[in-house]
């Protein structure tokens, strides 16, 4: 305990009171600051997108209000979704698996350092690109999922949908990239010792998710591409109106798109394997069911699609097949749910922020999951498609699933990232005015939905109870934008004058807290054995080592 | 290592192509799609071309084999043959489309039929383009005195590449020019 103690102090101060030149950023290949500038590009566009729902909400705070155009309202709704999923999720999840995934093997690096690089710059652009379409004429504007014949020239006649289609295209291209390099990585740059059975969880969700990206994306890809043909030179894949199809379209996006909502939710449930462990100071209950679970779901993954398409008249045996496939998916994930359980039973529980988003995680992503298999009754679907009840379902999963995790995960490794403590006090303000924020918002527009309230209107009528719950929706929306500015002026201050991070901050088990906070750019110069999972708990506790 | 990460590259092309062949089947019965297919398709020219991107994968083998040997100067000479077959392949192809778009009138916007054929081939012929840059850079290396090792790191990959296009113009073919003969 002594010798690991004493040799990561002398590592410690050294590295971070340095600061880095600016061109360094724009030239850098080091997976970490590739890391950090992921990070900062899903920040900079969280911050968009949260202003885009913020203005929504201000025009639905009431009644009959005029204040936003219709148009301007479906470019709003499109740019928000399309934003959070393309440039706030994935950005943000790419960029804590390329900090995260090569310090927990050992690894210096990635496998293809300026692979990794190219991938951050092509989605940082495409994004761009996306905005850029403002200033040429006009957002997207048929909705994230940018359904046919919506999407073709006679009906959206601004470039939007180009600039949404060619954004997506590279932003897809770097996601590819960055999921065969993260592959590669685990796969042939392990310290030895680590066997696939030991490798940390967050590393098994990564590789898991990694083949999902391979796997799911270029299914979009392919239908941005034809979309393309159709508008720029005039193709008819999608042109009803000249014998395209718009199932087709449905059929592409919904092929990438569920895999999709598991692309953006296993990395999160990566952290929050690593964060329940260390905070129950336990080991994960069932490794071998975390890691099996996400492989189901991963396959089960791509059978599942049509249940976004009940309702455009496929048939019975066809719907039937779907929900029984949606119903099945909810079986591994609600495994994990007693895993996670499991591993707080009986531990020395510290409710540090990540540990409280993760215990909120556990709560918010089960009504998701429930409000979800409710879905995948093909009735309740034709009755609650297209409503508020999806807004919250989804909400409920993206937020409470994915955005807890990357919060936790924050908070988790911003002492390594940043050789800075964050602020718990002002953390648990953040935490505690996001969660009731969140649940003001979202748990009211169940209701909503299921008083048949759509989704995408601009405005309506003044029915009974839609003002009141309308209202208490919005000003949710505003606890939430509060305690993102709390957030951010955390880490404004922590970055500044936050007292300095060790090592290992919260007493952790895996390899990255083995090194200096931050890591100096070759992040080992040696590595204790890997006898197990836990590798620096066998170091601490050479009395009790783990027996795998 | 490399080759590793070109199967997974060609693995998520492989979901590209498939989203694509099942665009071009999802329009078989649409209209007179398949009579299109069969009456406009110049499948006897198609067939020579065929065979010519099929034999570039044995003359990568040859080349491969001897790269292996350390006779680089041979393998200099096949790894240029497969790309030159590459080249006959390409010409073929423009050849087709030349004579859809001038004398049968069939263009990108002049129905599904031709939306669907000409993204389907046209991606095909642009990944058989990126393998013949490929293979010029591949050759291009083996010259250099210092760019042995890394043609060496290469060459396994490239070869997976190649060997790919070639698999996937199989598929592509069956689709287009012979399925329209069995249904």
């Amino acid at each position: 305990m002594d010798t690991f103690f004493t040799h990561t102090v002398d590592k410690l101060p050294a590295a971070s009171g340095r600061k880095k030149p600016l061109h360094h950023w724009f030239t850098t290949v080091d997976h970490k600051d590739i890391g950090i500038m992921y990070l900062l590009t899903a920040l900079f566009f969280f911050i968009i997108g949260g202003s885009a729902a913020l203005l929504m909400r201000v025009q639905l705070a009431v009644a009959n209000n005029q204040l936003l155009h219709p148009d301007v309202y479906n470019q709003l709704f499109t740019m928000h979704g399309t934003t959070m999923i393309f440039f706030v999720m994935m950005p943000a999840l790419l960029g804590i698996t390329v900090y995260v995934t090569p310090l927990m093997i050992g690894a210096n690096e990635m496998a293809y350092p300026r692979l990794n690089a190219f991938a951050l710059w092509i989605t940082l652009f495409g994004g761009l690109l996306l905005y850029f379409s403002i200033a040429a004429g006009g957002a997207p504007n048929a909705g994230w999922f940018n359904y046919a014949p919506l999407n073709q020239q006679q009906y959206s006649t601004s470039r939007g949908i180009d600039y949404y289609a060619m954004g997506l295209l590279l932003a897809g291209i770097g996601s590819v990239s960055t999921g065969i390099n993260t592959i590669v990585t685990v796969l042939t740059m392990r310290v030895k010792g680590m066997s696939l059975k030991r490798v940390p969880l967050f590393v098994w969700m990564a590789l898991v998710n990694s083949f999902l990206i391979v796997g799911a994306l270029p299914a979009l890809n392919a239908a941005l591409s034809m979309l393309l043909l159709d508008r720029l030179i005039n193709a008819h894949f999608f042109n009803t109106a000249a014998g395209g199809s718009a199932l087709l379209w449905e059929h592409l996006f919904w092929m990438f798109g569920h895999p999709e909502v598991y692309i953006l939710i296993l990395p999160a449930f990566g952290v929050y394997s690593e964060v329940f462990q260390v905070f129950s100071g336990k080991r994960i209950f069932g490794y071998a069911f975390v890691a099996g679970s996400t492989v189901a779901i991963a396959l089960l993954s791509f059978g599942v699609w049509v249940h976004h398409m009940f309702a455009t008249g496929l048939g019975n045996t066809v719907n039937s097949f779907f929900a029984a496939s949606s119903m099945l998916i909810g079986i591994p994930t609600g495994v994990k749910i007693f895993n996670w359980l499991g591993t707080m039973y009986g531990g020395h529980l510290r409710f540090t922020v990540p540990m409280l988003f993760a215990v909120a995680f556990l709560i918010e992503f089960t009504i998701g999951g429930l409000s979800g298999i409710a879905f995948s009754i093909v009735p309740i679907d034709w009755q609650l498609t297209d409503s508020y009840f999806v807004v919250a379902h989804l909400h409920y999963v993206f937020i409470g699933g994915s955005l807890f995790g990357m919060f936790a995960a924050l908070f988790y490794w911003f002492p390594k990232m940043s050789g800075r403590m964050l602020d718990e006090r002002l953390g648990r303000w953040f935490f505690w005015l996001f969660v009731i924020g969140f649940n003001l918002t979202f748990f009211i527009q169940h209701f909503l939905g299921l008083m048949g309230m759509p989704r995408r209107v601009y405005t309506y009528p003044d029915i009974p109870y839609y003002t009141l719950l309308n209202f208490l929706a919005s000003a949710g929306a505003f606890l939430m934008a509060l305690a993102v500015m709390l957030l951010l002026y955390n880490l404004y201050r922590s970055i500044r004058k936050g007292p300095p991070a060790p090592a290992d901050p919260w007493d952790a088990f895996t390899l990255e807290w083995y090194t200096a906070s931050p890591p100096p750019e070759k992040n080992f110069d040696r590595l204790p054995p890997v006898n197990s999972r836990r590798p620096l708990w066998d170091l601490k506790h050479p009395e009790n080592p783990d027996k795998d | 290592m490399h080759k590793l990460m070109m199967k997974l590259a060609i693995g998520s092309e492989a979901v590209f192509f498939i989203s694509l062949l099942l665009g071009y089947l999802h329009f078989w019965n649409s209209g007179d799609f398949d009579q299109v297919a069969r009456q406009q398709l110049d499948i006897r020219t198609a067939i020579p071309f065929t065979l010519v991107l099929l034999s570039s994968s044995i003359t990568f083998l040859v080349a491969e084999k001897h790269h292996r040997k350390g006779v680089s100067g041979k393998a200099l000479f096949w790894l240029l043959c497969t790309a030159c077959l590459g080249l006959v392949f390409l010409s073929g192809q423009g050849y087709e489309y030349f004579r859809l778009i001038r004398k049968e009138q069939v263009t990108v916007s002049s129905s599904v039929f031709g939306s669907a054929f000409f993204a389907l081939t046209g991606f095909h012929g642009l990944h058989v383009l990126t393998g013949i840059i490929a293979l010029l850079y591949l050759s291009w290396l083996s010259t250099l005195e210092n760019g042995k090792r890394s043609a060496a790191a290469a060459i396994g990959a490239i070869g997976i590449y190649w060997h790919f296009v070639d698999v996937v113009w199989i598929a592509v073919f069956s689709t287009v020019y012979l399925l329209p003969y069995i249904l």
